[in-house]
């Protein structure tokens, strides 16, 4: 689905940390978010679900503002991987993934959503885990399984953050994989992203923040040796090899 | 593939209710236990003709009178103060968290000793038993149960005001559970002995309270609240990975955080107004629950509910035999069952994720 991000505004605790935000993702599009920490990234992609109220201006699905969504209903269009969770309580990986039917779940789940669960599980290679206690899985897996879950939702849109930040690089390249397959599906998924090559590799849209504010947007194109070193104060060179882009970090830049 | 998948995990959920299968055996085992203990003796062939209408006045008067209403009281205090316990542990994300975590216990003791001390319940006389008397039980159930609302009150305007986290919750609960305290210290220093009796002595978790009426009042209060705790069951468990997932689930994280500690305080107060404070339930039989089926909140809150009230009902069966003929108040025996039981189970647990 469409997703338009309507002159976005928030403040936490009075400090602003979004400034009037503006942008617009098509159907299938594979968006990385990136930009310094602090950016205001993560803020973003919580305005964009919900999870945090905007000061001003909207977001909308297909034209539609989520503020005119039921919470059940946008969490039916919207689903959110969050960076990590402090998770106590014990569960099995199946029953990780059925939260993701909650959206669906009145009393008790149906036989329905436990079937959309395995068939979920089964696309993801995830079947020989489905038994298995989620705290003791690795990194790698649990990212997989979080994934998983939020694909239970049936979503159009998926939100990430950070979903490679603790992933050696096999399993980045895995979990992108994945991320990619979903887009070309027609999921809209947006990602936050502190790798600037995994974005330039895989994001067929990339929106730059800095301070709050959208530095840049539009497609790869936007990757330039201006551009990433203004966004992050550093200096680097840009190699292009066979088509794809590749950024060398070299030093901090002098401020003036 | 995925059948099988489908299909390991439908058999998973089944021994679980192979699990409840067994504890209504146990809490059957329990009830039969607990109707031939005590002082008089009731053989099995007493107990049919009882049954069936026959039988002794006397036994007849002992099993209605006397030990039905007080298994069904210690049966369902014990359901109360479990399923209260499964639910705020599960909606603070603390393993820590009790009943008496929001400071009831305090609130309700201090409630007591306010109508004992300041409305003159308890002071009238003293028994000839040298055992102080509470002379008007309901004065003070009252009086506990409305003060016990004012820690629950304070707690939903400090949350509405600060942000409804466990942890402000956490630490509110222990502050007005200080203050209490403070306040029991005082009336008892300015109590006199008869008054002082009164209060220590209610204090005293004790079954020998119950009555069929009783225990209606607590059923009234009970069932909607279990009814509720499980259709709420899909929202605790989502609680669990974090307020902000929460709510991108479309759960409304606040609201479903305070409805469930107002049922929960609710259920626990009516008990511990009635019957005193009756420690450990609460904290422990959700604990063990947790470790026999895991953290699935829609078996944890109906396992934890049957399990407590088999835990309560066999302490009192044991508090009234243990030492007879002198019958213990159950609230001294589950302390000391449940804090080596506790201590046992964090030692076993160690080097584990704390909360399995």
């Amino acid at each position: 689905m469409k997703i338009t991000i309507q002159d976005v505004e928030f403040s936490y605790n009075g400090f602003p940390v979004l400034k009037n935000v503006n942008n617009k993702f098509e159907k299938g599009d594979l968006v990385a978010l990136v930009g310094p920490n602090g950016s205001g990234k993560s803020t973003l992609i919580k305005c964009m679900n919900g999870i945090l109220k905007v000061r001003k201006g909207t977001v909308l699905i297909d034209d539609r503002s989520i503020s005119s969504f039921s919470p059940n209903e946008l969490a039916r269009e919207m689903a959110y991987v969050p960076q990590s969770e402090n998770r106590k309580a014990v569960l099995n990986v199946f029953d990780i993934v059925l939260l993701g039917r909650k959206p669906y779940i009145n009393w008790k789940p149906t036989e329905q959503d436990l079937r959309i669960t395995s068939d979920i599980l089964n696309s993801l290679n995830l079947d020989h885990l489905a038994m298995r206690d989620f705290n003791k899985l690795s990194g790698g897996q649990q990212q997989s399984v979080y994934i998983a879950r939020a694909l239970a939702q049936e979503p159009d849109i998926l939100l990430l953050d950070e979903p490679i930040a603790n992933l050696d690089i096999r399993h980045q390249i895995e979990v992108l994989d994945l991320l990619k397959s979903l887009s070309q599906k027609g999921i809209t998924v947006i990602i936050a992203l502190h790798d600037i090559n995994m974005a330039a590799r895989y994001a067929s849209k990339i929106m730059m923040l800095r301070d709050g504010k959208v530095f840049a947007g539009g497609g790869r194109e936007i990757i330039t040796k201006e551009n990433i070193e203004n966004l992050y104060d550093i200096k680097v060179k840009i190699i292009e090899n066979n088509g794809h882009t590749f950024i060398i970090p070299d030093g901090l830049q002098k401020h003036h | 593939m995925s059948a099988q998948v489908l299909s390991q995990y439908q058999d998973y959920r089944k021994k679980r209710l192979y699990f409840f299968l067994i504890l209504f055996l146990l809490l059957f085992v329990v009830i039969v236990l607990s109707l031939f203990s005590g002082s008089a003796d009731i053989s099995l062939r007493d107990l049919y003709k009882i049954i069936s209408g026959e039988g002794p006045a006397v036994s007849r008067q002992i099993i209605y009178k006397i030990r039905l209403p007080r298994i069904t009281g210690a049966f369902l205090a014990g359901t109360a103060l479990s399923v209260s316990g499964a639910v705020i542990q599960s909606i603070l994300r603390n393993p820590l968290a009790s009943p008496f975590t929001l400071g009831i216990s305090g609130a309700s003791a201090f409630g007591a000793a306010f109508a004992i001390i300041v409305l003159g319940a308890g002071s009238s006389y003293s028994g000839s038993n040298d055992m102080a008397v509470i002379s008007n039980p309901y004065l003070v159930t009252v009086s506990a149960f409305l003060w016990s609302l004012s820690s629950v009150a304070i707690i939903l305007l400090l949350s509405k005001y600060r942000g409804a986290t466990p942890e402000i919750i956490i630490l509110s609960g222990i502050i007005i559970s200080s203050l209490f305290g403070a306040g029991i210290s005082a009336m008892q220093y300015f109590s006199d002995n008869v008054q002082l009796a009164s209060i220590v002595f209610w204090t005293f978790g004790d079954m020998g309270r119950a009555s069929w009426e009783n225990s209606l009042i607590i059923a009234v209060i009970l069932v909607p609240a279990l009814i509720f705790f499980m259709s709420q069951s899909w929202n605790y468990k989502s609680l669990q990975s974090g307020d902000e997932y929460a709510k991108s689930l479309g759960v409304n994280v606040s609201g479903v955080r305070l409805t469930g500690l107002v049922a929960a305080s609710l259920a626990t107060a009516v008990v511990v107004s009635f019957y005193g404070i009756i420690a450990f339930v609460g904290l422990v039989v959700p604990h063990i629950v947790r470790r026999i089926i895991g953290g699935d909140e829609q078996f944890l809150i109906p396992a934890s509910a049957i399990c407590g009230g088999t835990f309560l009902l066999l302490s009192d069966t044991l508090a009234r035999t243990i030492i007879s003929p002198v019958i213990l108040p159950v609230g001294i025996l589950t302390s000391f069952v449940g804090a080596p039981l506790f201590l046992f189970l964090l030692i076993r647990g160690m080097g584990k994720d704390y909360w399995t």
